[in-house]
């Protein structure tokens, strides 16, 4: 990023980018903090190192296009539009969550926004992304465009059997999805290296005879531009493609595990490029953005995230009778059982 | 609930075929995926041929050998606004697509607070013993056990088109299990146009005062022939086919039981 790329997101889009990485930095740091303290009874899986990726999908994809993520989500709800005092309360399981409250931190769900599933299972989410573009390619006007559909995963999932079921359906169909594989390096507390026999996952993708890159995910602007090349080529019909963004996990796999087993010069080096604020120097250095508009936008974000953790810790729990809804289309059955 | 024009006489596949076939000629968000069933070869079993060849290979289609991407491809594709009508070969096969129906297909509407039901279909066979072992499972009891999904099991042709009709426009996801030994051993009268069983409605087979006989599936025809072998020794069997098992229709079966104070369950 010395040097200002020949194709740059527009202001407003910078803007945006460097708003939701802010709000995901702040929330995530938060949302640890409440967990720890007790005052947010769930498992919380830090998106920490994630947030320029993110940012830049978020900036590509339309309220129209589709999105699939997973159990590690703050990121990936926040930058495709859900609101965050929905996603927050959803986090502590209340009512005004995006899921009434009953779904927790794995399973966000918002319609409005374009967020179709994510889920707790590690690679699961790869096939039904690519039913979801199945339904984008039928739906696609006489001159094969339409929506484009992304799910997100983590280098973990690239092991498992639903991964290679998924690619190879999607190559084979020409469907209209982007694989984005945030790798982070860590596969729970196993480094890639010691679960994959090749560290270029982009290559190995390849193999499924579908466009497949590597990005550095610590570098938004690339990512834009790499993610907006994938995303057009999905609204335009001409297939799948994989992009592999290279990050690092910049705490433990979960809220409340001990990382030490992460060498320390490793995790330091991911720190020095730790996306926000390196995006935010960026911003100002090159000119995008003023420090007092900068400021603003953090002031403005502080105040959102707190403001949804009040407003979540708050918010009303579901009822107990509550279980019954939405098991089944119809509650009655349920109940009479 | 059944609007009938016309009937002819059809085995269980030819039933469920045009079952199939009016659901696609109805539904343009119809959709039919799974190994081999589109034309030629139009399903291990032919319950889907010649259906490729009507509606075209975009609705109509084969897929590899990946059940994991047949149940994901049919959820999401449901989630995007389609009636999937999945089909895994064998029963048996559902143990590798496991984590895509339980975890996804039968959570996502409570996980997504009613945004997000997913109305597939899934239909599958139960072998018998020449496949072995590992094509020959009756393993509908374990998604009994799986809030959210319902579960259908056919014993005549009739019902195999009116069931299969009602878990198509479902709004739940359904589970379908066809027997192989009933796909053509039988023929009967089967209502043309748009035949639908409501899910949950057992059928009392034969009406009777001793003893309830509860059965589905492919035990009907042997229990009914055992009803007869007990009426020629004066014992009056009431004989139900419970046609499907979530939702289980409690109350035809208790009001039976009250009645007789005997039940007996046959189960395949």
């Amino acid at each position: 990023m010395d040097e200002t790329p020949p194709t740059t997101p527009p202001p407003g889009v910078l803007e945006r980018m460097y708003e939701v990485m802010r709000t995901v930095t702040v929330a995530d740091e938060r949302a640890r903090a409440e967990a720890k303290a007790g005052r947010m009874p769930a498992a919380f899986y830090p998106v920490r190192g994630l947030e320029g990726v993110c940012a830049a999908l978020g900036a590509v994809l339309t309220p129209e296009d589709h999105l699939v993520s997973t159990y590690r989500n703050l990121a990936d709800t926040v930058a495709k539009g859900v609101p965050l005092r929905a996603i927050i309360a959803e986090l502590h399981g209340r009512l005004s969550g995006t899921s009434k409250g009953k779904a927790g931190t794995m399973h966000m769900h918002h319609d409005p926004s374009g967020l179709m599933a994510t889920t707790g299972i590690v690679g699961s989410g790869l096939p039904i992304a690519a039913g979801l573009a199945l339904a984008a390619k039928l739906d696609a006007g006489p001159d094969g465009r339409g929506r484009a559909v992304a799910v997100t995963f983590g280098d973990g999932a690239t092991s498992i059997g639903a991964y290679h079921e998924a690619m190879n359906l999607a190559a084979l169909w020409r469907l209209p999805l982007v694989f984005l594989c945030q790798n982070n390096g860590w596969a729970e507390h196993t480094p890639l290296a010691a679960y994959a026999p090749g560290t270029d996952l982009a290559a190995r993708a390849g193999a499924y005879n579908m466009t497949a890159l590597c990005v550095d995910g610590f570098d938004p602007i690339e990512t834009w531009r790499v993610l907006s090349a994938a995303a057009e080529r999905a609204r335009a019909g001409e297939g799948p493609t994989f992009v592999e963004c290279r990050t690092y996990r910049l705490v433990g796999h979960t809220s409340s595990a001990d990382y030490s087993y992460m060498p320390k010069a490793e995790l330091e080096a991911a720190l020095a490029r730790d996306p926000a604020p390196t995006f935010r120097s960026w911003l100002a250095t090159s000119g995008h953005l003023t420090e007092a508009r900068l400021d603003e936008i953090d002031k403005a974000v502080d105040a959102a995230v707190d403001d949804a953790f009040e407003f979540a810790q708050a918010a009303p729990k579901p009822e107990p009778g509550d279980i019954y809804d939405d098991v089944f289309a119809d509650r009655a059955w349920v109940e009479g059982r | 609930m059944t609007t009938t024009t016309d009937a002819v006489e059809m085995t269980t596949a030819a039933a469920m075929n045009a079952a199939l076939d009016e659901a696609l000629g109805a539904d343009p968000k119809v959709l039919l995926l799974g190994e081999d069933i589109a034309d030629p070869s139009g399903g291990v079993f032919k319950v889907t041929k010649g259906l490729s060849t009507k509606y075209g290979p975009d609705r109509v289609r084969d897929t590899p050998i990946a059940e994991q991407a047949i149940l994901g491809a049919a959820i999401g594709a449901a989630l995007g606004g389609y009636r999937p009508v999945a089909e895994v070969m064998f029963f048996d096969f559902m143990t590798v697509a496991m984590d895509q129906l339980v975890n996804h297909a039968a959570k996502f509407r409570y996980l997504s607070g009613g945004q997000h039901p997913v109305p597939i279909t899934v239909r599958t066979v139960v072998g018998n013993s020449r496949f072995g072992a590992q094509h020959s499972q009756s393993l509908e009891a374990w998604f009994m056990h799986t809030p959210g999904i319902k579960v259908a099991f056919p014993s005549t042709p009739s019902d195999a088109k009116g069931l299969l009709a009602s878990c198509v426009f479902d709004d739940d996801p359904c589970l379908f299990v066809e027997h192989v030994a009933l796909h053509y051993s039988q023929k009967e009268i089967v209502p043309e146009g748009d035949h639908r069983v409501p899910l949950g409605q057992a059928a009392v087979r034969r009406a009777g005062d001793d003893v309830t006989v509860i059965s589905y599936g492919a035990q009907m025809p042997g229990v009914l022939a055992a009803a007869d072998t007990l009426a020629g020794e004066g014992i009056s069997a009431e004989v139900i086919d419970l046609r499907c098992l979530v939702p289980l229709d409690f109350p035809t079966v208790l009001a039976s039981v009250a009645r007789t104070r005997r039940a007996v369950v046959v189960h395949g």
